[in-house]
């Protein structure tokens, strides 16, 4: 009896030591390929699905790396930037001046184009951006002033806080003077609601309209990818993530970071979101 | 000590722990609600924020009135209640006084299949069959005032329908039983001096259950106080004056949709639009409390 219980402690330690043995051997090896860590990301709420899609498929390639993503809004997270809590401020827009000067660096990883939506059946395509900003303000109200049928317009728009709100009325010059007949708050639902009720207008991200509404031209420019890269399109906005100092100074992590965004994979993720790629 | 003991003090302080959880819980809610919906009081005044009418937290010079957000709450849950209870009332009448055969079957569990529907579900058809209804409602009361902001279906008038529905099975279930404890000699009285079966239903049997009634309006006044997902989803959104075709947005729904972004005081408003209907739901537990007291010291 004895002798068993002894026979079994030395094979329990051999197989222990045999197990540390491997595992020190393995990570060693690991160490020097690849990289381990975190890297932490703070910011625009809008840049929700483009982050996790890209930190997703990072750490495939880079098992060891967590990435972190916290959406607190652009100007929240580079304030996390400029107080050196995270590596990566995501702002859904240009810095400001204040915050370039406090060491912060812009690097544009996508963009953004905001579609302007109405149904189906609405016989209006174009608008001017002058008359798009008067129907959100509420002084157009028919559709017959803007040479469609006599059918009224219906104004909606999201909820306040969505940064597609925020960055539509700050493109379109009507931050807080919107008039909307529903707020609603989620993209999904502004779709549907645009869809369904004829003589609506909304607007969406670029990247989900789909064949259930029109996408209107502003100022006689389509909403279509060209366009916004040639930077004629009013609605789009890029997506920035800004780091602390230039791209050279950075850690190995935030490097392989930004190496992996202008990778062709990527650039797929980027695609993949319905984002467009800066040149 | 023997087995017996034991397990009888083992039994009670499970018991205690589970009633201790309970209490905590409440207790705990209501110090963080307190705690985080009063610090916004401090910094924009009681006045500005309960009694503003402008609803605009991501201004440059932001604005936290909440004033049309309680009372299209108020609103909203009063009108519901006014379609809602004689609706209810009169199903209780039917389920307690008349429906005997299949036919009071069919409608019973018409009533419990109707309490189980989830909210949501109120608040999908509401959506797809309500709304576009009440667009063409708007379209042919407002077809000639150029003044009127079209809302494309989603307004008041619409919550309130689907809360006058949702708050039907609790007014129904709670009336149906007082109206049942009422003790048949006392119809047998009424039927006995010559009063008709209406009659007596009406004069006699519905002011006997008078307390147990009112338990089943103030219940449902809570169901549709609190009520958010299937709001959100048919009454617009914006912040308006609860006009029956205005678009509006409740105290839940405030919450619901803007909490996902908001920040700093918009976030802490939000806080205290949670304490305001908190408290209303206090308010609506302590009238409860109250009327089901009455209803006992009578018997």
């Amino acid at each position: 009896m004895k002798k068993r219980i002894l026979t079994m402690i030395c094979a329990v330690g051999v197989m222990a030591l045999a197990l540390t043995g491997c595992g020190k051997s393995n990570s060693g090896k690991n160490d020097s390929k690849e990289l381990s860590g975190t890297l932490s990301l703070a910011g625009s709420t809008s840049m929700e699905k483009l982050c996790e899609a890209m930190s997703e498929s990072f750490m495939d390639v880079y098992p060891g790396v967590t990435v972190t993503v916290e959406y607190t809004g652009s100007g929240a997270g580079l304030e996390s930037l400029a107080s050196g809590s995270v590596d990566i401020g995501n702002a859904s827009r240009h810095l400001k001046d204040g915050e370039l000067s406090a060491g912060s660096v812009e690097n544009v990883v996508a963009i953004d184009g905001i579609a302007v939506i109405t149904d189906k059946k609405n016989t209006v395509t174009d608008i001017s951006s002058e008359d798009l900003a008067k129907i959100y303000r509420g002084e157009i109200r028919n559709w017959s002033e803007l040479g469609g049928k006599e059918e009224a317009i219906v104004v909606i728009g999201r909820e306040a806080g969505s940064g597609t709100r925020d960055a539509f009325e700050e493109l379109l010059g009507v931050k807080d003077a919107c008039a909307y007949a529903q707020e609603l708050d989620s993209t999904g639902a502004v779709l549907a609601k645009v869809g369904s009720i004829s003589g609506a207008i909304g607007y969406v991200s670029l990247d989900v309209v789909d064949d259930s509404v029109t996408a209107v031209s502003i100022d006689g420019i389509e909403p279509t990818e060209e366009k916004i890269l040639a930077g004629k399109y009013l609605l789009s906005r890029p997506f920035v993530m800004a780091t602390k100092g230039d791209l050279t100074g950075q850690n190995e992590l935030v490097k392989a970071w930004f190496d992996y965004i202008s990778s062709d994979a990527g650039k797929q993720v980027i695609k993949k979101v319905g984002l467009i790629i800066p040149e | 000590m023997n087995r017996k003991t034991m397990v009888e003090k083992t039994v009670k302080y499970v018991l205690t722990v589970c009633a201790v959880i309970a209490v905590a819980a409440v207790f705990s809610i209501t110090v963080y609600m307190f705690l985080k919906g009063t610090t916004a009081f401090r910094e924009i005044g009681i006045r500005e924020l309960l009694f503003g009418t402008k609803w605009a937290p991501t201004a440059e010079e932001p604005s936290y009135g909440i004033l049309y957000i309680i009372l299209s709450s108020v609103v909203g849950t009063g009108a519901a209640v006014l379609i809602g209870v004689p609706i209810g009332l009169l199903t209780a009448v039917f389920f307690s006084e008349m429906a005997k055969g299949p036919m009071g079957g069919v409608v019973r569990s018409a009533v419990e299949l109707l309490a189980a529907i989830p909210s949501v579900i109120y608040g999908l058809v509401g959506m797809m069959v309500l709304n576009p209804w009440m667009y063409r409602l708007e379209k042919a009361i407002y077809a000639n005032d150029p003044t009127h902001r079209f809302t494309g279906g989603a307004n008041l008038l619409a919550a309130v329908i689907v809360l006058a529905i949702m708050i039907l099975p609790t007014v129904i279930s709670v009336s149906t039983s007082s109206l049942k404890a009422v003790s048949v000699q006392l119809r047998q009285a009424s039927l006995a001096l010559g009063a008709t079966k209406m009659q007596t239903i009406f004069k006699v049997v519905i002011p006997a259950a008078k307390s147990g009634i009112l338990t089943g309006v103030v219940l449902g006044i809570g169901r549709a106080l609190g009520e958010a997902m299937a709001i959100n989803m048919v009454a617009g959104g914006a912040v308006n004056i609860p006009l029956p075709f205005h678009s509006v947005r409740t105290l839940t729904t405030q919450i619901v949709s803007e909490m996902g972004y908001a920040q700093g005081l918009h976030r802490q408003v939000l806080f205290t639009v949670g304490l305001v209907l908190y408290i209303f739901i206090m308010i609506v537990n302590f009238i409860l409390l109250r009327v089901r007291k009455k209803e006992a010291d009578r018997r």
